[in-house]
């Protein structure tokens, strides 16, 4: 019952939804960059939203499957020999190939069950830095075999005879994205960080009218934006503090830094800004190279971004359970 | 101490709150906000994820949607300190725990030790004397899982970070700088000056307690030699 890595593409991990509760411990929750996708590919093969898979980074793998197993390929507009956003069958014995993506950055592939590596602090999610969690705590590499549900095969044959609309191994439809960018740059809601009112009046204007550019070193922890210098006003030391999936630091240099996914927990960075929740996940889709620009939102703004995005993809969830016959 | 009280409340984006009492360290409230920290943690509020305390103030990470929250959640974690604090905190008595560190401080494992003892113009073996002498807390946990902030060191072993930050510096490496030592969880780069090693896991996610140490602890470094150095590391 596994998968095995033929290929694994450009950064490969297990994740879920990550670890919460041990902040207080210098841990972060990590998990999947882009949670709404994994939520998605996990309803389109009848997981739970939390389901450990997948996470695949610009360039996807070529995975062969042992068993007969029911997948879904969600986020980056992956260019691959099996269609996205839908429920796929794939036979047992044979490989499927992901290339790079024409769109987004992070895909997430779901299978039937979810991927069965052990939970960590009750999660799979693979977190880097620690070397622990996902598959052996790494970054998938050729040779991998990653271990699937015994019933893998039953389970995949099960929920795909309960699938209405089928063509083939697949379905006639498909799920709508979520989080990949019509075009960039991309807007991202900015509420005030606790030094925001550091920066003078000409640095936030700045801030507001730049239309930075993802650098090639981002990763899970933290996305460099490169741009203008920003110049904090005050030159006094700031007492080191907890920062936030989503703050934006100023280090001295002037490059901003939003931290992602495996940011640290304390920073000791003014802070300008904190991206809107309900944002994060669509910068995770920007790859290196991609732009975005910052607009100055409140709370209550956020809030609605939020609602706006729980209701779409409650509604997205309710077509896949109508397909499922649920 | 005077009655403590935040100097005000940020919003850390829409899913966490940062409540500070003070910009700069201050042991006082470092302990205060530390104590503060155990008792919002101890209520098991659903809406709560994380409790973060940091060296002047606490973060309170919260799932703003949560049906169990009748009111906004910034407004109810603004409530529940308040509700804490006018509660009283625990004495510092009854939350201490100490913590032993093993260190060997033997040349190998100690790259900077001389430097450091140079500068303070004593010997290598005095300001090891120095550096088990003291009494140390921990300040704060952050940069990396398990990653300990430890104040307390005597004012002689006051030196600044290394110009140029080591790439790799070993697990287990006790090192110090601006007032403070560390002890790192991984090997991972870092610019403190270091002056001997643990044999202990700083970190380990799949032990009970996975972190050695929790902000507030008291800690002991006590030298052992190369030999029981490498019976204890695995």
């Amino acid at each position: 019952m596994t998968i095995r890595v033929l290929r694994p593409g450009l950064l490969m991990t297990v994740q879920d939804l990550g670890r919460h509760g041990h902040q207080h411990m210098g841990l972060c929750p990590g998990g999947a960059m882009d949670p709404l996708s994994l939520v998605l590919a996990n309803a389109l093969v009848g997981n739970e939203p939390g389901a450990a898979a997948l996470e695949l980074t610009v360039l996807g793998p070529d995975l062969e499957f042992e068993h007969d197993t029911l997948i879904a390929l969600v986020g980056a507009e992956f260019e691959s020999d099996i269609p996205l956003n839908r429920p796929v069958l794939i036979t047992g014995g044979s490989h499927i190939s992901i290339s790079r993506a024409a769109r987004g950055a992070r895909g997430y592939l779901a299978v039937a069950g979810g991927i069965a590596v052990p939970a960590v602090l009750g999660s799979r999610s693979t977190y880097i830095p620690g070397g622990f969690g996902g598959h052996e705590g790494r970054v998938l590499k050729r040779g991998d075999l990653l271990p699937l549900v015994p019933e893998v095969a039953a389970l995949s044959a099960e929920r795909f005879a309960a699938l209405k609309n089928k063509r083939g191994w697949s379905v006639r439809w498909s799920a709508p994205p979520l989080t990949v960018p019509d075009r960039e740059p991309i807007v991202l809601h900015a509420i005030d960080g606790e030094h925001f009112a550091d920066f003078d009046a000409n640095m936030q204007r700045v801030f507001f009218d730049t239309i930075w550019r993802v650098t090639p070193d981002s990763n899970r922890m933290g996305y460099r934006l490169a741009g203008p210098a920003l110049a904090r006003g005050k030159s006094d030391e700031i007492l080191s503090g907890p920062t936030c999936l989503g703050s934006v630091q100023v280090p001295a240099n002037g490059v901003p830094i939003a931290l992602m996914a495996d940011h640290q927990t304390t920073g000791g960075y003014p802070r300008i800004s904190e991206i809107a929740s309900a944002d994060v996940p669509r910068l995770a889709q920007i790859a290196p190279g991609g732009t975005v620009h910052f607009a100055r939102c409140a709370l209550d703004m956020a809030a609605e971004l939020r609602k706006d995005t729980s209701n779409r993809l409650t509604q997205i969830l309710r077509g896949i359970a109508w397909e499922y016959g649920k | 101490m005077a009655k403590l009280a935040p100097l005000g409340a940020v919003p850390l984006g829409d899913c966490a709150v940062y409540v500070e009492f003070a910009r700069t360290l201050d042991l006082e409230v470092n302990s205060a906000v530390q104590r503060l920290a155990a008792m919002v943690h101890g209520r098991a509020l659903p809406w709560v994820r994380d409790v973060v305390p940091a060296l002047g103030g606490l973060a309170i990470h919260f799932d703003p949607d949560h049906a169990s929250l009748t009111t906004d959640a910034l407004t109810a974690a603004l409530n529940t300190v308040s509700e804490c604090l006018k509660e009283g905190l625990p004495k510092e008595g009854d939350v201490l725990r100490t913590v032993e560190v093993p260190v060997c401080y033997e040349p190998e494992f100690a790259p900077d030790l001389t430097e450091v003892a140079a500068r303070a113009k004593i010997s290598p073996d005095e300001a090891v004397a120095l550096h088990t002498g003291g009494d140390y807390r921990v300040l704060m946990i952050g940069f990396a899982p398990g990653h300990a902030y430890i104040g307390g060191l005597d004012a002689k072993l006051d030196v600044p970070r290394r110009a140029a930050p080591r790439a790799i510096v070993p697990a287990g490496s006790v090192a110090i700088a601006n007032d403070q030592t560390v002890v790192y969880p991984y090997a991972i780069s870092g610019g403190w000056n270091i002056i001997g090693r643990t044999p202990l896991d700083v970190f380990d996610a799949e032990r009970q307690e996975p972190s050695l140490f929790c902000a507030g602890d008291r800690v002991r470094f006590r030298a052992i030699s190369r030999a029981e150095f490498l019976k204890q590391a695995k």
